[in-house]
């Protein structure tokens, strides 16, 4: 009874979509006050009914209420209560349904934090995003209901939440996710409504842009936390794949990071105003069809969803309307955009240009690599082909080097135009620094020097060493209070320098051995002593588990590692459960394989010098990201407009 | 000039749009997709995994049907995929034969001593060429293969309980193999 009122609330909720959609564009076209002043208490009812929905499915979960197809599907009355709470996102029915409430968390939060905007502006942004919310929930009562029953062949007992999913990563990562991907539908909505207006002056950058960097910082913590996941469940050590899934939320986020940057100069120069449109257009078109390719089987042979064509062709629907309106819209109205700016090539407008197409190129290369196999496909009538990481390694990795050199000047930078002399003697010490470092710290680390080493090293020092001396320079000259949009671009690039880093040492450096184990054998990895102790057996909620105990030695001190090998009981499914000692200089990781009789086991040993740094850096430009948009000026920014309202009126 | 020039993105998408959708309609899973469905098998010679100084070729697939499973390390679905060939293995008498796609052998290896193996033997197809003879996009797919060698299925995607009962078995049936459905209906 419970879950189908959860049903009832989502059909609900889609009403009130309609109507949020509908007086939302209604009011904003015609400025009439009744439509405008509705809008935001739809906005409030489309959440609360959403919310109830969502309750009702966990209900369900921690219920155990397997008459639920879904619940069947992926819980057990063995999984622990904490899981229960995040497998409601463990597939795609859930997962959807957290999206949406995601969606129309977003809204109301604009709708709280908007009141300031302009009458028709704010309702036009509400509008848009009510039929997005549209369109997500009629995807998800057509083809995807999370409350379908099965009755009358109700199972005793659930199938069990995948193994892999069972784990702290899992509780955390999609939900940041989602929160970056739906986040830039706020952008997007804003743009949308500074097309309808027709007001395309620099005001909607300005508004949207605290949105971005926020769903932005969600982004990226979300594809940092799903590396951070991959690399200690999945049991190999792996932190990045380059599939179709991953790259679905990657494009997005190369959009999104050239978006923060145009954005900015569209507010401070007011230039790039078309392009700024367009990004803001593409980073959440790419969202749509990162949902596309994950959840309609395309691309089926990696991705975790269960395959359904009608879920695809809605999608696919949806996409054509949403974005091809979009990109419609921007191709009949932007062309009244004029720029009047001017700046030079040694210039912050430059640079972050320059920015941009350096971006844009990468994803471009992500989504050709992506979609290449299907379009080759289509050409040739059914031959096919597979891209894998040799190609998005090859084109990546050069960008990324370029993007590095490039960043490491942009402390020294001015709006319009530069000295390039003053920028070099700012910055001559830094790169002879810079240069002497990427070779000695290697050299008196290791006593090697590889080219790759050197010039990641370098490339790293420079950046950090630029941005460090112009906060110190800063502080020298008695501004005592450094804006903390400021500090958070200096945080967000150093940490693109550390993820540089940790990518860079992690697949120069890392060592790794597999052989076979028994009590009492060592082996000898790198600087590191392993002795294999023995295993025990032992009973977890839901499974048995061979415990392997391992005594390592490095240098002069001893840690015992303990890798598990896990039987979960329910759906049969062996895992390997990887012992990591982590640190900031290196990451030691023992897996434990198949038993080999007599005691013996197959044993993988790894070594991972800095692979930490790796998600330090995305952690480091998540934070850079939330940080921007605390600073005082946005607070400023609300005073004034709350002024100005209160003059108009 | 300038207005044709914001036309662009959309013609890119639009293109984008069409792609996906004729890839869609090619990748249907209702549809039967591989236009060698119901041809023999392609003639190969490939080094086997297990000693790559040994080549086969086609004559070692003949004679009882078999399921010939494209895999992989870098592909998690395999992993996912890996227990259902496990329990197809202790549970029946299908011959089961492995096809290492694009794969490096030390790790394949290390894949079949983690997870144990449930190929009678795996195929080495270091660069794909085998692959591409087979049409295969990605990992994992799977091809059910006749006594004659004659490929009756094929499936993009992994094998799991649902295609195991809906697909596979239905097609074993009228193949008559040896236990299948005595233990598994």
């Amino acid at each position: 009874m419970i879950v189908e009122l959860g049903h009832l609330a989502l059909v609900i909720a889609l009403g009130f979509s309609v109507l949020l959609t509908l007086s939302g564009l209604a009011g904003g076209a015609t400025g009439h006050q009744r439509f405008m002043a509705a809008t935001p208490s739809f906005v409030a009812a489309q959440f609360v009914f959403i919310a109830l929905a969502y309750a009702t499915l966990t209900y369900a979960f921690v219920n155990d209420d397997f008459s639920v197809a879904y619940v069947a599907a992926n819980s057990n009355s063995l999984l622990p209560w904490y899981y229960k709470f995040s497998a409601v996102w463990g597939a795609h029915e859930g997962s959807f349904l957290l999206w949406t409430l995601i969606m129309s968390s977003w809204t109301l939060a604009v709708a709280v934090k908007g009141r300031d905007l302009p009458d028709t502006f704010l309702a036009r942004v509400l509008g848009v995003m009510g039929l997005l919310s549209f369109g997500f929930l009629s995807f998800m009562l057509w083809t995807s209901n999370p409350f379908d029953r099965l009755i009358p062949m109700t199972p005793a007992e659930g199938a069990d939440l995948n193994p892999l999913l069972q784990d702290f990563g899992l509780v955390v990562h999609p939900p940041m996710l989602y929160t970056g991907y739906v986040g830039f539908s706020v952008a997007f909505s804003f743009a949308i409504a500074a097309l309808l207006s027709g007001r395309l002056d620099t005001a909607w950058a300005r508004w949207s842009r605290p949105w971005t960097n926020i769903a932005w910082a969600f982004l990226t913590l979300g594809i940092t936390l799903g590396s951070w996941w991959a690399y200690y469940e999945l049991g190999w050590g792996g932190w990045w794949f380059w599939d179709p899934v991953e790259n679905a939320s990657f494009m997005p986020w190369l959009a999104g990071t050239a978006l923060l940057h145009s954005l900015a100069v569209t507010e401070k120069r007011g230039a790039f105003k078309s392009w700024t449109l367009l990004l803001a257009i593409t980073t959440f078109s790419l969202s749509l069809l990162g949902a596309f390719i994950v959840r309609s089987g395309v691309l089926t042979s990696v991705h975790a969803f269960a395959v359904d064509p009608t879920r695809g062709i809605f999608i696919l629907v949806f996409l054509f309307i949403v974005v091809g309106g979009s990109l419609l819209l921007y191709a009949a109205r932007a062309s009244v955009i004029r720029s009047s700016i001017s700046y030079q090539f040694f210039s912050r407008e430059a640079f972050l240009l320059l920015n941009n197409i350096l971006l844009i190129i990468a994803m471009a290369l992500v989504l050709l690599g992506t979609l290449y196999p299907l379009a080759y496909e289509a050409v040739t009538g059914g031959d096919k082909i597979s891209v894998g990481p040799p190609y998005f390694n090859a084109g990546f990795v050069p960008l990324m080097l370029v993007v590095a050199a490039a960043l490491g000047i942009v402390p020294a930078l001015n709006w319009k135009r530069t000295s390039a002399a003053r920028a070099y003697r700012q910055l001559r010490w830094v790169l002879a620094a810079s240069v002497v470092l990427g070779v000695a710290v290697p050299l008196l680390a290791s006593g090697v020097v590889r080219w790759q080493i050197a010039l990641t090293l370098l490339l790293a020092f420079w950046i950090v060493g630029s941005h460090l001396l112009d906060l110190s320079g800063r502080l020298r000259k008695g501004v005592t209070r450094i804006p903390l949009a400021y500090l958070g671009m200096s945080l967000a690039h150093m940490g693109f320098a550390a993820a540089l880093l940790g990518i860079a040492l992690t697949s120069q450096l890392s060592v790794e051995k597999d052989l076979r184990m028994g009590p009492g054998d060592t082996f000898v990895l790198g600087e590191m002593e392993f002795e294999f102790i023995g295993t025990t057996q032992i009973q977890g909620p839901n499974y048995t588990a061979q415990r392997g105990t391992f005594s390592v030695r490095d240098g002069t001190t001893r840690f015992a590692m303990q890798p598990e090998k896990r039987s979960y009981l329910a759906s049969s499914n062996v895992m390997t459960e990887a012992a990591i000692d982590a640190g900031l200089l290196r990451d030691v990781y023992i897996s434990l394989g198949e038993s080999l009789g007599g005691g013996d086991w197959a044993v993988r040993l790894q070594i991972k010098p800095f692979v930490r740094w790796i998600w330090l850096g995305g952690l480091m430009m998540a934070l850079g990201g939330g940080l921007a948009i605390a600073d005082a000026r946005y607070r400023r920014l609300r005073k004034r407009m709350i002024a100005q309202n209160l003059a108009a009126a | 000039m300038k207005r044709a020039r914001l036309y662009l993105p959309l013609g890119i998408f639009l293109t984008i749009i069409a792609f996906g959708y004729a890839g869609f309609e090619l990748n249907d899973p209702h549809q039967l997709p591989s236009a060698l469905l119901g041809k023999p098998f392609p003639e190969f010679s490939a080094p086997l995994l297990a000693e790559p100084a040994r080549v086969v070729d086609r004559q070692v697939l003949l004679g009882t049907p078999v399921l010939v499973n494209v895999w992989a390390t870098w592909c998690p679905t395999c992993k996912a995929e890996h227990e259902e060939l496990m329990r197809i293995r202790r549970q029946t008498d299908l011959r089961i034969v492995g096809i290492n796609y694009k794969d490096q052998r030390a790790k394949a290896l290390r894949w079949l001593a983690d997870y144990g193996n449930p190929y009678d033997f795996v195929l080495q197809d270091l660069d794909g060429g085998l692959g591409v003879e087979l049409g295969v996009y990605g990992a994992p797919e799977s091809f059910l293969l006749d006594a004659q060698g004659r490929i009756v299925y094929k499936r993009v995607g992994d094998i799991n309980p649902r295609i195991w009962r809906d697909e596979l078995l239905p097609h074993l049936e009228t193949l008559e193999v040896g236990s299948v459905s005595a233990d598994l209906r």
